[in-house]
């Protein structure tokens, strides 16, 4: 587990850029963290890195799943409003894992379930209104990886 | 059940808002185990209520995008059903065009072209509408929408859901110039929104100060409330302005917000253009909105078949 820390808005986008460049079909990242903690600025970068045209990202906390064209497909996800696996299932959002895209997922929290066996967990937290602190834990060989070329970045 | 694509002999809303108030959003798997067992007593109300049976049809419209996949593919197999046990054809119709063309469904509706800007918990858009089944997003929120930061917040503040009543009433008593909640993009020529960071400054604001009770609960709300419609309204303004509409629609959920309405019809008039602000009843969802929208994609050639597929992302 690394902890880094982003000392603004502009600064959490930039590391989330450089995720979605490094991002490869099969990869799973969830995100954690409260409201206002980043995730919107964090996930807007990892698409434009993903090389997601900017005009088409947008929140799915209603459509719960929504997927984009980039150099490789990213589906974003948003579990906020979900209290169970049950519910994840009926959304089809497991047919997602095997496909050939990257999947980013918010409030991975909400359904700690949804994750496959092997993915990247990054927890943002505020420090003061525009620090905030993302702890980074991979589980499995390739998010290892890709969290040691992502951070050494 | 709509005549011509502009009269409405009835209009039945089967609403899951108290399902969902207790899950404080619309949970797709309820909502489409809902709609399977509401959606053919809605059809027999609307028939009956308009006095006409089935043999009186010409054409069925569905909505079959943009929404929750599960809630769309009801909407779609039943009118693919109705179709082939009747005849009638179907087509499907956009949800995004039936809220731009709710408008109709009023004596004295404006014809295209116009600028709408569609508001709501999915959407929040500004289309240059040149004709019917011209429509080109010059403006669009880049991340959630306007209902979406209204039912956070409401959430936040320990509102029920959906936020945007419960805020509206509380903002009516409260100084919307108590908090100055940030703007989003306020350059000009920028038509994009973004209500992310509201939510996040609202989100802020409750951890140092605490969910506020009586006096500062309102105020909170009408300054909130403030940062959206003024948003909202002068982008919309200037968009029509520099795209040289005369006319402004107002659609979607969230257009029956009652700052949203003072300040587009204040600004909007206020720039020479006339403003168009649908009752309530066509502002939320509705089935009329949609015969109206598979009506005009009816005229210009679209047909539904039994191969038509649900599209959760179908944009306008």
């Amino acid at each position: 587990m690394a902890a880094v820390t982003s000392t603004s808005p502009e600064m959490t986008y930039r590391m989330g850029v450089r995720l979605g460049q490094l991002l490869q079909p099969g990869d799973f990242v969830g995100l954690v963290g409260e409201l206002g903690a980043g995730k919107t600025h964090f996930v807007r970068g990892v698409a434009e890195g993903a090389g997601v045209p900017s005009d088409v990202v947008a929140s799915p906390t209603y459509s719960i799943v929504t997927t984009y064209p980039g150099r490789i497909p990213l589906h974003h996800a948003d579990l906020y409003r979900l209290e169970d696996h049950d519910e994840l299932y009926a959304t089809g959002f497991f047919d997602l894992l095997d496909g050939e895209g990257a999947v980013l997922v918010e409030w991975l929290d909400k359904v700690p379930s949804a994750a496959p066996r092997e993915y990247l967990r990054i927890t943002l937290s505020p420090v003061d209104e525009v620090t905030r602190e993302l702890e980074v834990e991979p589980v499995g060989e390739r998010a290892a990886a890709l969290a040691a070329a992502w951070l050494a970045g | 059940m709509v005549v011509d694509g502009r009269r409405a002999l009835s209009d039945v809303v089967s609403t899951q808002v108290d399902i969902h108030r207790r899950w404080g959003g619309v949970v797709p798997e309820l909502a489409s185990r809902n709609h399977v067992v509401q959606v053919l007593p809605v059809v027999h109300e609307a028939l009956g209520r308009a006095g006409v049976t089935l043999k009186d049809i010409d054409l069925i419209a569905v909505t079959s995008g943009p929404g929750l996949i599960g809630a769309l593919l009801v909407g779609v197999q039943v009118a693919k059903a109705l179709s082939l046990a009747t005849g009638i054809p179907f087509v499907g119709a956009n949800h995004l065009e039936g809220h731009l063309l709710a408008i109709r469904l009023l004596e004295d509706a404006p014809e295209p072209p116009f600028l709408g800007l569609v508001v709501s918990g999915g959407h929040t858009s500004l289309y240059d509408v040149r004709a019917y089944g011209e429509y080109r997003r010059v403006g669009t929120t880049r991340d959630d929408a306007a209902g979406e930061a209204y039912d956070k917040v409401a959430r936040l503040l320990g509102l029920p859901y959906p936020g945007g009543l419960p805020i509206d009433r509380l903002a009516q008593g409260g100084d919307p110039e108590a908090i100055r909640f940030p703007r989003a993009l306020p350059q000009p020529g920028v038509l994009d929104y973004s209500f992310s960071g509201l939510k996040t400054a609202v989100a802020q604001h409750l951890r140092a100060k605490g969910v506020p009770e009586g006096q500062a609960l309102a105020d909170l709300c009408a300054s909130f409330q403030e940062a959206v419609a003024d948003s909202l309204s002068k982008k919309a303004v200037a968009a029509a302005r520099a795209l040289g509409h005369s006319r402004l629609v107002l659609c979607g959920g969230v257009a029956a917000n009652s700052r949203l309405r003072t300040l587009v019809r204040e600004r909007g008039e206020a720039q020479g253009l006339k403003v168009f602000l649908p009752p309530v009843r066509l502002c939320t969802d509705n089935g009329a909105m949609i015969a109206v929208a598979g009506y005009e994609a009816w005229r210009r050639g679209l047909r539904g078949d039994y191969t038509m597929a649900a599209d959760p992302a179908w944009r306008l």
